[in-house]
Parts: structure tokens; C-alpha cells; sequence
């Protein structure tokens, strides 16, 4: 019934005359459940920049964007609804932004010819395009993420880590349990000893696991944690006392909503990001004038300028380019999701567009190509000042450990291709 | 009028005790068949399939195993998910071929067919069901139940320890490969929609006949006979180790089919904690409550309004299309005040009468929640905020709860029953 009508409706105004259809990047977003503090911003921030585009300049090489939003509430199940309720509406790029529903949707989309991109989070080996045709993870990934965080603790130990112990406090999870094989690769490399604390869903009980950490007196703990397991994780490091400057977590346990309610406590806690936290950029001001002031923000528009609304905003742009990339090999402004992949795989962000974009030093400058979905997986890392109230950048985006990880991704996309039959591209 | 035993005349003890003894029923029953199986196929896309059917049956398969164990046996279990869990990961390694390791050296068998190692996942659950129900024998009730729950928490934290089960992925996450029957794929991307569907269809019609007529035979005499007072029961002859233990195999074997299929057909790739958590065993033990405890019909009743209604919510609530405005505005409120009006009158009407449909204008109240229904639908939706929606959709799901175990608490095969009675009197009821 409801498709029937909503054909009529489009036939109504295709008479009434020939209108371009929007370009649909539809976004799978969680404003509830245990997941929604950093569901939220990333909504805001993805839906916010392309009403920005809208507004300022009209749109992707001319046409008006949409941003459809079907709640997930972090839960596969819902994520199926989600897909496929927004399948028919010509959605270009996918972003879940959870690996559970990622894992799921990744040999769906690749068989609809639809591309998927998880930036930071999915599957990791899917930065391998010879086996992974429509998945893209580029900046980074899990694993650079990892190896970012030990080359952090080298240089604060001088190079050498030998007889370290490192803690992993993880949500017990495909996510968190992503980067435990680099970790441990990276602790026979450098001689630090790894021990892995896993959190189960949600993650609100973590007593035992901090327990052993008080015990144990790990030098460093590393979190891969999402969601309220992270606000629980750094209220009991800070309530065993545990060194914030010592305690490092994920990009996706750095944002103010992890470490606001430890007040004061949380000083020092450090995050390691892909992209610059802040809203000292210009792209900011044309937010204020375009989006918010006009009454047009997504959800209660107070998000803006936290760390995971621009994450959202990075990936929007990230979107918004590889569209106008698309649009420019294909030489038309109505790209379609098999377009648009061809766009993300000819992505190039450099210094210069992103200043054009009002986002100067934003992220990392980096390029897709065929073989490589991943970007050069550079990490920078942020900490906490308590008293101002905001995160700060303490490094310069440095690379990671490639000589490590690129035999990973290659041994685990190669196990990928043979339990699906997948022919390797690229040759 | 049409509905009545008088006429339908029986002349062999086969006939006198089938499955449907009323006419009308056993012709509703094979139309229900035949539209499921020759006409639904034609017509379903991947969105009703995937959002609505699979969940639908899968559930359903679920509902029918706990409603032996809970409804038929007495025996309350809070471990469906981690049963569910069984089902898939067994299935998961017999699709794969099982892989055993013997001093070093690993011995692994042929994948073996989808609808095989479904059945297998199913018969392993069984056995683990078994183990897990030995403690009935000593516990009753309350203390069943969380025995059970120990169950739930122990299998899924062994499938997030047990890296063999995953078969070594450094994820933890299973995915199903393409797998196929008679050269039509069943799991995998590449599925059509029709062919997912009649393979869920096709077991979910074979293990509720079976379940009926279990429940029908002296099986399901033996597991009543326990449920209504077992020391009654053990008195007249019935092996209450034999009874529990086999409600305990019999239901878990339902409830793995239902994981396996779960992982297997509907979603592809599954982890344990998320997929099979707390979460599953609550949400299928409602659906029995909601349906009706000790009924077949009830359990596909029950996981129909749990899986429909969120979906429909969402449909009605928040989706939008966007092109009908301007007019539309003024008739929502209409029809939104129209809802409400009916819902807080339903609310008095459930509280006054003890029911949901007894009472004088309980007709208007249902008509007018499905007429705005019916108008939110066919305007695409309200386009109303998403996580509004999805709070509404919480509150609405858990209001109906309750005023289902307030007004009826045999759930909704009892409404089914009520309007059976009344329509074999129709239009006479003097």
C-alpha cells in the first residue's frame, strides 16, 4: 500500500515535470539504547553536512541531498529492517557504524552492488579492495588504531618496552576483540606483556576487571570500549586510582560524553582519533550560519564540535568528495551506488581540498586505490584537560606499524576469499 | 452459520479425532497453507522477507519449542538464547564441516547439506537442552528458572571463549557461506527472496505438525499431566524423568532449529553475545505469554505481534515520505487525536470490564486505532523523529503486556477461542 502510493506520489510529480531525484546517503543511526551517547553526534554531524551542502551550495554538483535516518539501536536485527527499508530508496553509501550490522551487511551490499564505508570500525581486513570489491574503510582502522597507540607508549619509553605489561579492556565483541592478533604480533615485536580483560554487553559491569587491573598493576591499559561501557571503564580507573595519562582507549572511547561524568578524575586520559577534534575551522562558521541558526540542525543541535559529531562530519565529507569524484569519471550529477563506488575507490583527499572544504588539517591527506580500501591508516592522540573542558591533539598524525598489519589484513582477507569463493580483483 | 460441528458428519475414528474437527477450520487451515506456500512466494520482495517472514517463522519455530517446555510441561526457562546459540554455532560448524583434532593432526568432514546440518544443529541442542534441564528433576519454578539462566550465560560465554567454534576467526563472528539445495541458494548474499522464505516456511509447517500432534499424543498428555500437579501425576503412572527430560529435548531441538536458521538464513553473520543474549530469551518467553501459554496457534500468534509490531510502528511513525505535505498536516492531527481519544478509552474499557474486547463501544476503539492505522500507512508515515519512535515503540510494546496479562492472560489464542465460541452461535446467540 504504502509503496503503491508513494509510486503514485512520484508519478504525480514527475507530471508535473522532470525534477532530478536527491542524492540518498541514508544513515543508520542509534538515538536510543546503551550505545546513543555516541550514536547521537555522529547522526548530527553526518546529517548536519550535507544540509549544509544543501544550503550553501545547492546540493552535490548540482542535485539536493537527502539524508534518510532508520534507527537501529546498535542491534543487527533492526539493522536488517533498516537495509532493506531503504534499499529501494537508491541509498549510496552505507555507514552502520557498528561492526556487528557491518558484518552482516558486507556480503549483502557486495552482491546489490552497493558500497559500504566503516570508517574506523567494521571489518579491518576489508582495507584489502582485492577481496573486498565494495567495503571501505579508509582513514583507518582497528589496527592501526592498535599500532598507533604502542607507537605512542615506544616513544614515551624511548623505544623500548621490554618487561611492560599492557592491559586490553575490551567490549567483548567482534569489535573489541578486533585488534587482540596486532596487539599480540606488536608484543612479540617489542617484548611488552599483553593481558586481555574482556566487558560483555553493555559493559555497566566492570568491577572485576578493574579489580584484577588494581591487582595486576598493568604500566599502561589500553579500552576498546563503545557506548556507556566507556563512562564506566574511566570511573573505575579513576576510582582505583589508575594513572589517566597511562589509561589509552580506541577513537571510539575518547569523545566528552566518556569522560565528563568523571569530572575531574578524568584528566589525562588519552584517545587516539583519525581526524582533528575542535570546531576552530572555518567549515564551523558556515555550520552556525547555514545549519543551526536557520533552525535546521539534526536532532537537538548541541552537538556541534564534539569529537564524534565531527567524526560524523568527516564522514559525510568523505561521502559528499567520492560523490563529486563519481560524478566527475561518470560525467553525470545522477551517480548511482555502483557509481559511487567507483568514486570511493578513486577518493583523493589532499591538504589543499580540505582547506577549500573550510576543514584545513582536519584528517590525514590519503588516497583509495583498487588494492588499498584502507587509506595509509595515520593516528594522532588526543588527551583530556579537565579543566578546559576539551580534548586536545598531543601529536602530529603519525603513521603506524604497516610492516605488521599489512600481513594481517592480507592473511585474513585471503581466508575471507576462500570460505566465500571470492576471485581476487585488481590483477 | 457457517462455523458449526452440525452436519459434518464422522464415520471413522481417524476422521473423529484429525486436527481440525470443525469443517470451516480444516478449509481456513488449507487455505492459510496454500497461500503461504503457492501464493506468498510469487509476491514477497527481500524487504518483507527479510524484515518480516524470516523473523516471523524463525520466531515462531522459537515460540513453539519454549511453549512445549513453559506452556505443555510447566517448566520455566529463561535459556532460549543461549539454546538459540547452540543451534547456530553447531550449524555453523556442520555447514562448514566439523573439524576434530586428534593428537595434532585434524580430521574434518564435508560440509554437509544446509537443511541436513539445520536438522543436526537442532539434535545437538537436544542433547545440550537435556544436560540443562537434569536439574528439573530437583527444582521447581523460580528456581528452574534460574537455574536455566545459568544456561543462557554459560553457552554464550562459552561460544565467545571456544575459539573452535568459530573456527579460529579473529573476530568471533560466524558468517554463513553460500550454501545451496537442488542448486537454489539458501544462505549467503546471493539469495533470492522466495527461496530463504519456502526453506524457513517449509520447516516452520513440519515442526508444527509435529508439535501438535506431540501435544496431542500421550507425550503431551504425560508433560500437561506433569504441568497441572506432578506428584498427581507420578502417582497415575507417568515417569516424571522421562516426561521433563523429554519436554527438554523435544523443546530445545525446536529452539536450536530456530537459532540455526536465525544465523544461518536470516542474518548471515552473528555474534554470540549480541545476537543471543538475555535479550532472546526474554523476548520469546513473551511471545508465549502474549500468545497464549499451551497453544500452537498462540505461539505463532505471539511471535507475529512481537516481530510485526515494532516493524509496523515504525512503518506508521517514523518513516516519511516526504512528497504528500501541506494538507496533510491538519487530517494527522485528526486522525492522532482520533488515536490517542481511543487508546486512553481503551485503556478505561480494559480497566473497567477486565477485558479487552468485552464492553458496549469497544467496536468504535478498535475502529478508530485502525483507522489511524490505516491513514498513517497510506501517508507513508509520520516522519516523526526516529529515536521518538523507538521510545514509542518500547512503551507501546510493554503497555501491551501488560494489558495483555491484565485482561488476558491465556493471551491471544484465548481471544481466538472466545471468537470461535461466538461465531459457532453466529448470528444466534440465543
Amino acid at each position: 500500500m504504502k509503496k503503491r502510493l508513494a509510486t503514485m506520489a512520484v508519478a504525480a510529480v514527475m507530471a508535473a515535470g522532470p525534477v532530478m531525484a536527491d542524492l540518498v546517503f541514508p544513515s543508520l543511526s542509534y538515538r536510543t539504547g546503551a550505545y546513543a551517547a555516541g550514536g547521537i553526534p555522529f547522526a548530527d554531524g553526518y546529517a548536519d553536512y550535507f544540509t549544509l551542502l544543501n544550503e550553501r551550495d545547492g546540493g552535490i554538483g548540482g542535485v539536493m541531498t537527502k539524508v534518510p535516518e532508520c534507527e537501529t539501536a546498535y542491534n543487527t536485527e533492526k539493522g536488517v529492517e533498516c537495509y532493506e527499508s531503504l534499499k529501494d530508496s537508491g541509498g549510496l553509501v552505507y555507514q552502520p557504524l557498528s561492526t556487528g550490522i557491518t558484518y552482516q551487511l558486507i556480503p549483502k551490499m557486495t552482491a546489490d552492488d552497493i558500497p559500504l564505508h566503516t570508517m574506523g570500525y567494521g571489518r579491518t581486513s576489508a582495507a584489502n579492495g582485492k577481496v573486498f570489491s565494495h567495503v571501505f574503510n579508509y582513514p583507518a582502522n582497528y589496527w592501526n588504531g592498535a599500532s598507533v597507540i604502542v607507537n605512542h607508549l615506544l616513544e614515551q619509553n624511548g623505544g623500548d618496552m621490554k618487561g611492560k605489561k599492557v592491559a586490553l579492556v575490551y567490549h567483548n565483541s567482534a569489535f573489541g576483540k578486533e585488534p587482540i592478533r596486532t596487539l599480540e604480533e606488536l608484543s612479540a615485536k617489542h617484548g611488552y606483556e599483553l593481558s586481555l580483560l574482556p566487558v560483555d554487553h553493555p559493559g555497566q559491569e566492570q568491577k572485576s576487571q578493574w579489580l584484577q587491573i588494581r591487582r595486576d598493576k598493568p604500566d599502561y591499559v589500553i579500552m576498546y570500549g563503545w557506548g556507556v561501557m566507556n563512562q564506566v571503564a574511566i570511573q573505575e580507573a579513576a576510582n582505583i586510582r589508575f594513572p589517566m595519562e597511562n589509561f589509552i582507549g580506541i577513537w571510539w572511547s575518547g569523545a566528552e560524553h566518556d569522560v565528563m561524568p568523571a569530572g575531574e578524575a578524568a584528566n589525562g586520559y588519552k584517545a587516539v582519533t583519525f581526524h582533528a577534534v575542535g570546531d576552530d575551522f572555518p567549515v564551523f562558521d558556515d555550520i552556525r550560519k547555514y545549519v543551526v541558526d536557520k533552525g535546521l540542525a539534526a536532532g537537538a543541535g548541541d552537538q556541534v564540535g564534539k569529537v564524534v559529531y565531527n567524526r560524523g562530519l568527516y564522514a559525510a565529507m568523505l561521502a559528499a568528495e567520492a560523490a563529486k569524484k563519481a560524478q566527475e569519471i561518470h560525467g553525470t550529477a545522477q551517480i548511482t551506488p555502483s557509481m559511487m563506488r567507483d568514486g570511493m575507490e578513486a577518493l583523493e583527499i589532499t591538504e589543499e581540498r580540505m582547506a577549500e572544504l573550510g576543514m584545513p588539517n582536519f584528517g590525514p591527506s590519503f588516497s583509495v586505490s583498487c588494492e588499498n580500501h584502507g587509506g595509509d591508516g595515520l593516528g594522532a592522540i588526543t588527551q583530556w584537560d579537565a579543566a578546559a573542558g576539551e580534548w586536545k591533539m598531543i601529536s602530529e598524525f603519525g603513521p603506524s606499524d604497516m610492516d605488521v598489519i599489512q600481513p594481517l589484513i592480507i592473511e585474513d582477507s585471503e581466508a575471507f576469499a576462500a570460505e566465500s569463493n571470492i576471485e581476487q580483483r585488481c590483477n | 452459520m457457517f462455523y458449526r460441528e452440525a452436519g459434518d458428519f464422522k464415520t471413522s475414528y481417524v476422521d473423529d479425532g484429525q486436527t481440525f474437527p470443525i469443517k470451516f477450520d480444516r478449509y481456513r487451515y488449507y487455505f492459510v497453507l496454500f497461500v503461504a506456500f503457492a501464493m506468498v512466494p510469487l509476491l514477497i520482495n527481500d524487504y518483507w522477507v527479510n524484515a518480516i517472514f524470516l523473523p516471523f517463522l524463525i520466531y515462531s519455530i522459537a515460540a513453539i519449542g519454549l511453549n512445549i517446555l513453559v506452556g505443555y510441561c510447566g517448566q520455566v526457562s529463561l535459556g532460549t538464547g543461549g539454546f538459540m546459540a547452540v543451534g547456530a554455532y553447531a550449524c555453523y560448524k556442520f555447514m562448514t564441516g566439523l573439524d576434530i583434532w586428534i593428537g595434532g593432526v585434524q580430521y574434518a568432514l564435508p560440509p554437509i547439506n544446509i537443511f541436513f546440518s539445520v536438522i543436526l544443529a537442532g539434535l545437538v541442542t537436544a542433547v545440550v537442552g537435556v544436560l540443562f534441564g537434569l536439574p528439573s528433576l530437583r527444582i521447581k519454578g523460580f528456581y528452574l528458572a534460574v537455574a536455566t539462566l545459568a544456561a543462557q550465560f554459560f553457552l554464550v560465554w562459552l561460544f565467545n571463549k571456544w575459539a573452535w567454534a568459530y573456527n579460529y576467526s579473529a573476530s568471533g563472528q560466524i558468517n554463513a557461506p553460500e550454501r545451496e539445495i537442488f542448486g537454489v541458494a539458501i544462505t549467503g548474499p546471493n539469495t533470492e527472496a522466495w527461496a530463504s522464505y519456502l526453506f524457513c516456511l517449509v520447516i516452520a509447517a513440519i515442526t508444527a505438525v509435529i508439535a501438535r500432534n506431540l501435544t496431542r499424543g500421550a507425550s503431551g498428555r504425560k508433560w500437561m499431566a506433569i504441568r497441572d500437579m506432578d506428584i498427581a501425576a507420578e502417582i497415575i503412572g507417568v515417569n516424571p524423568l522421562k516426561a521433563k527430560l523429554s519436554a527438554f529435548a523435544v523443546s530445545s531441538f525446536y529452539i536450536g532449529i530456530a537459532g540455526a536458521l536465525f544465523f544461518a538464513v536470516y542474518l548471515g553473520a552473528v555474534e554470540v553475545g549480541e545476537a543471543f543474549g538475555i535479550q532472546k530469551s526474554f523476548i520469546v518467553l513473551f511471545m508465549v505469554i502474549i500468545g497464549g501459554l499451551g497453544s500452537i496457534f498462540g505461539s505463532f500468534a505471539g511471535a507475529a505481534f512481537l516481530v510485526l509490531l515494532p516493524v509496523l510502528l515504525k512503518l506508521m511513525l517514523a518513516d516519511s515520505t516526504d512528497t504528500i505535505t501541506g494538507f496533510s498536516t491538519v487530517m494527522s492531527w485528526i486522525f492522532l487525536l482520533a488515536f490517542a481519544a481511543a487508546v486512553v478509552m481503551l485503556v478505561i474499557n480494559v480497566i473497567r470490564t477486565r477485558s479487552l474486547i468485552a464492553g458496549s463501544g469497544v467496536g468504535w476503539i478498535f475502529a478508530s486505532i485502525a483507522a489511524f492505522m490505516a491513514y498513517a500507512l497510506t501517508i507513508g508515515g509520520m516522519g516523526w523523529p526516529t529515536d521518538i519512535v523507538a521510545h514509542l515503540q518500547l512503551v507501546i510494546v510493554g503497555a501491551l503486556i501488560i494489558i495483555f496479562l491484565v485482561a488476558e492472560p491465556h493471551g491471544i489464542a484465548q481471544l481466538w477461542r472466545v471468537a470461535k465460541e461466538k461465531l459457532r452461535l453466529w448470528p444466534f446467540p440465543h
